[in-house]
């Protein structure tokens, strides 16, 4: 039997006390597409910079067809094969397709090969349906394409090993549907792929093994079919089992949040124009609004958090108009938000944990009195948050930046529960996190609506939709397109109206 | 073969926070000694020479302190606007017209005697205030680089200075382009009798820890760090950032005024073209090797003061240019900027097959 494309030998690595890898074997073969699951914390992303030359390991071998290789450095994996998609893209914006691929590629004496680049770009669109057209600028591409154009940059520079850190978190189903006949298109041309996820249902769709880590270690290495249960897999993955939680029908109490044809202005490059937006929010109920990212769901969040005025139409909070309301009007009348970007707009990364959980609230008591801050107020509010939000590996005095994705969002949430919320806005409130996290985070929602609070829950992830949302309302292009109970929701009807078609509603 | 590699670190050891400092510092010796060597001087006898040239009297010391003061008010002016990244350039022009107006006010022969001192540390911090006000404002009405705005408005003040000071303010007694002198009841009292230790030197000294209070302990202080680090997240938190930076630069201003109204008040009781060799220029680099906290700009406006002042017997005892003083400075900085690295992150040693494939 031929040698593995890529195989991992007990790679071990530590940062300090904590344990990232242990002893971890992986095998990767030709035109496989492996499926790697695991909490956040558990190791993924640590074994994979192992691999993509960021980290050094502390021990262990790295095979690629059957050759043992070392690498240092980006640069070394680069020239082993190895791409990697993060979720993160790193395109410059204001060069064109070709020129993003071209960056850091040899040229013929001192010029650029632009046309052994054009040529190499139409056969990637042969091969696997990757097409872009090479003189577009990245900054109009959408955020599907720039992906496209990541996964291209990896192919060009001859990878035969790709790494995909959850790509399909920013795309639209049928653009998921248009990545996954890529990927299976690469495999069959002997492209091995390393794929990360959290949804299942992906997973199922896409691989035919997986590999799961707990804790650093590899705690499953199975041959995904029908007979391996979701349960089975969360059990491997957080050790226990996990009850998915449930939403029980409620009566709608009073009206908490009220748009009338509220429309505003688009901010900055990329921002996009509220346009006639009405819906209404009751106590006790969860609103979820889907769409593809960009279609004014952020600039939606934004103006309900008091950080865009309205230009056209009325804002109710809890019956009260408000013309111009500003983030502490709206934390008065009992409105919490939970921003998309955890560590961009809601925490601090360089400040300790406790001055990041009282952001929020720093200038009244108990955190300060006339004007001077008191620390220890604020010290002992965060130990009971970290506490009762089981914030792992988590301090008061600690920096904000060091705790990974989940923990960060569970900080958040207690932050804005902290204060008996009555309306709360979470800007994907999931994104990135594992099970477990998840399964938090949607039980803190569900108990809110039960004690009589509201949710507007805006989420790319159309599962957590459906199971968490009463009803579903879907943008496009800066406008609601429809709203559904969330029984009429089905995927197909939801997906064309994320499309953009009215008719689908 | 093994290599050196850097690595983030999980969490920053306390003990880190003093040893870095005192590392940079013994790196920056060690680098300049070769200097010294190049010089024709002897490595220790030369930084003898330098300690006892800032510290070796009671006259030596009390120079220090006066060459010190100015740096403090500076280094704060910098360090408090850094913090909440209001990049203000602008200290020099600003301790300028600190001293145009401290020089102003000490001079009216019509103000009572016990109004001129209060009247030019008001004065002297408002001038600085206004003047440091004009690039915030730009940046915020005009989106105006602060950077450029700030910098550029050291020469528009320093040229107006000249201008006034060779027209309508030139001294009419002496002829020299210099302004007349303050009356004697508007100059800083001295600290210590027939010295130069003037009323300034303490100023600069409550003024860090105040300052350290107002940054680390009051919701002001939380809600500029909060613009500062994360300007987005403190607007989710209804942190109006606007009304930070004026605040924040008008703060910034008037500490680099008050420099400049110690310089007139205790020390040169006039304003002349060579007020002041760069203070707001050198108050930016104190921030940083002080890593823009008030309390570490004390010793670190000691030590360029401590610098400057030693080279002067250094140069005199063993003939080692005095220029010496700007490199120590130069690499004092560069080494602390180093040393910054390691508070977030490690060097590990990698051996030859440590990793993989042995």
């Amino acid at each position: 039997m031929a040698a593995p494309l890529l195989e991992l030998s007990g790679i071990d690595k530590r940062f300090g006390a904590a344990h990232a890898n242990r002893a971890v074997d992986l095998r990767l073969d030709h035109g496989e597409i492996l499926g790697l699951l695991g909490e956040n914390g558990a190791g993924k992303t640590t074994l994979m910079n192992i691999l993509f030359g960021l980290y050094a390991a502390d021990a262990g071998t790295i095979r690629i067809a059957g050759q043992p290789v070392r690498i240092r450095h980006p640069a070394d994996s680069l020239a082993h094969g190895i791409g990697m998609v993060h979720q993160h893209f790193h395109l410059v914006d204001r060069m064109t397709v070709l020129e993003n691929l071209l960056i850091g590629q040899p040229g013929r004496r001192g010029r650029l090969d632009r046309a052994g680049a054009l040529a190499k770009l139409a056969s990637l669109g042969e091969r696997y349906g990757l097409r872009l057209a090479p003189e577009r600028l990245v900054e109009t591409l959408t955020v599907g394409e720039q992906q496209r154009l990541e996964i291209m940059k990896a192919l060009y520079r001859g990878a035969r090993i790709l790494i995909l850190d959850e790509p399909t978190s920013v795309l639209t189903p049928s653009e998921a549907d248009g990545l996954f006949r890529a990927l299976r298109a690469m495999a069959a041309e002997g492209v091995g792929v390393i794929y990360i996820s959290h949804k299942l249902a992906e997973l199922r769709a896409l691989v035919s093994r997986v590999v799961v880590l707990r804790q650093g270690r590899v705690v499953g290495d199975l041959a995904l079919t029908e007979a391996v249960t979701d349960q089975q897999l969360a059990r491997l993955m957080c050790g226990q089992d996990l009850a998915a939680p449930t939403r029980t029908a409620r009566a709608p109490g009073p009206t908490l949040l009220e748009l009338q044809g509220i429309g505003a202005a688009a901010r900055g490059r990329h921002g996009v124009a509220l346009d006639d937006i009405s819906f209404s929010l009751a106590a006790g109920e969860i609103l979820g609004i889907a769409g593809v990212s960009g279609n004014g769901q952020r600039e939606l969040a934004q103006l309900i958090a008091g950080l865009v005025p309205p230009r056209r139409g009325r804002l109710l909070v809890a019956g009260q108009i408000l013309r111009r309301p500003t983030p502490r009007q709206l934390r008065r009348l009992g409105v919490a938000v939970i921003p998309e970007d955890r560590l961009g707009e809601g925490l601090i990364a360089g400040a300790p944990l406790a001055e990041s959980l009282a952001l929020a609230r720093f200038h009244e008591p108990p955190f300060s009195r006339h004007g001077v801050l008191r620390l220890a107020a604020m010290a002992e509010f965060a130990a009971a948050q970290i506490a009762a939000f089981d914030v792992r590996s988590a301090s008061p005095g600690g920096r904000t930046g060091a705790l990974s994705g989940g923990n960060l969002q569970k900080a958040l949430l207690a932050r804005e529960l902290a204060f008996g919320p009555r309306l709360l806005i979470a800007a994907q409130p999931t994104r990135g996190l594992d099970v477990a996290a998840q399964a938090f985070v949607h039980s803190r929602l569900l108990e809110l609506c039960r004690q009589g609070g509201a949710v507007l829950l805006i989420s790319e992830d159309l599962d957590e939709l459906s199971a968490l949302s009463d009803r579903i309302a879907v943008m496009h292009g800066g406008r609601i397109v429809g709203i559904l109970p969330v029984a009429e929701a089905d995927r197909t009807r939801l997906g064309l109206m994320m499309a953009g078609q009215a008719a689908a509603a | 073969m093994s290599r050196l590699r850097l690595e983030p670190r999980a969490s920053t050891p306390a003990w880190l926070g003093l040893a870095l400092p005192l590392a940079a510092l013994a790196a920056t010796l060690i680098l300049c000694s070769g200097l010294i060597l190049l010089a024709g001087a002897g490595v220790l006898p030369a930084y003898q020479a330098l300690a006892s040239g800032a510290f070796g009297s009671r006259f030596n010391s009390f120079e220090t302190l006066v060459k010190a003061a100015p740096l403090v008010f500076t280094g704060l002016a910098a360090a408090l606007a850094f913090r909440a990244r209001f990049w203000n350039i602008g200290g020099e022009g600003q301790l300028l017209a600190g001293a145009m107006a401290a020089a102003f006010i000490g001079s009216q022969a019509g103000l009572p005697g016990w109004a001129l001192l209060p009247g030019m540390i008001l004065g002297g911090a408002a001038a600085g205030a206004v003047a440091a006000l004009v690039p915030a404002l730009l940046r915020l009405r005009l989106k105006v680089d602060d950077v450029v705005a700030s910098l550029m408005l050291n020469f528009v003040i320093y040229y107006a200075m000249l201008a006034l000071l060779d027209g309508p303010w030139k001294d009419p007694l002496s002829g020299y382009p210099d302004s007349p002198d303050i009356l004697p009841a508007a100059e800083y009292p001295m600290l210590w009798r027939a010295s130069r230790l003037h009323l300034g030197v303490l100023l600069a000294l409550l003024a860090a820890p105040a300052l350290w209070f107002l940054v680390r302990r009051t919701t002001f202080g939380f809600a500029l760090r909060a613009v500062g680090d994360n300007p987005r997240a403190a607007a989710h938190a209804g942190i109006r950032a606007g009304a930070v930076l004026l605040v924040v630069a008008a703060l910034s201003g008037a500490l680099a005024g008050l420099a400049g109204v110690g310089e007139v008040a205790g020390v040169h009781y006039q304003v002349m073209a060579g007020l002041s060799p760069g203070y707001g220029y050198t108050g930016i680099v104190v921030a940083m090797l002080a890593r823009l906290n008030p309390l570490g700009v004390l010793p670190a406006a000691l030590f360029f003061a401590a610098v400057a002042t030693g080279a002067e017997t250094l140069a005199r005892t063993t003939g080692v240019p005095v220029f010496l003083a700007d490199v120590i400075q130069g690499t004092a900085l560069l080494c602390m900027l180093t040393a910054l690295l390691f508070t977030s992150h490690r060097v590990r040693w990698q051996r030859r097959g440590g990793e993989a494939g042995h």
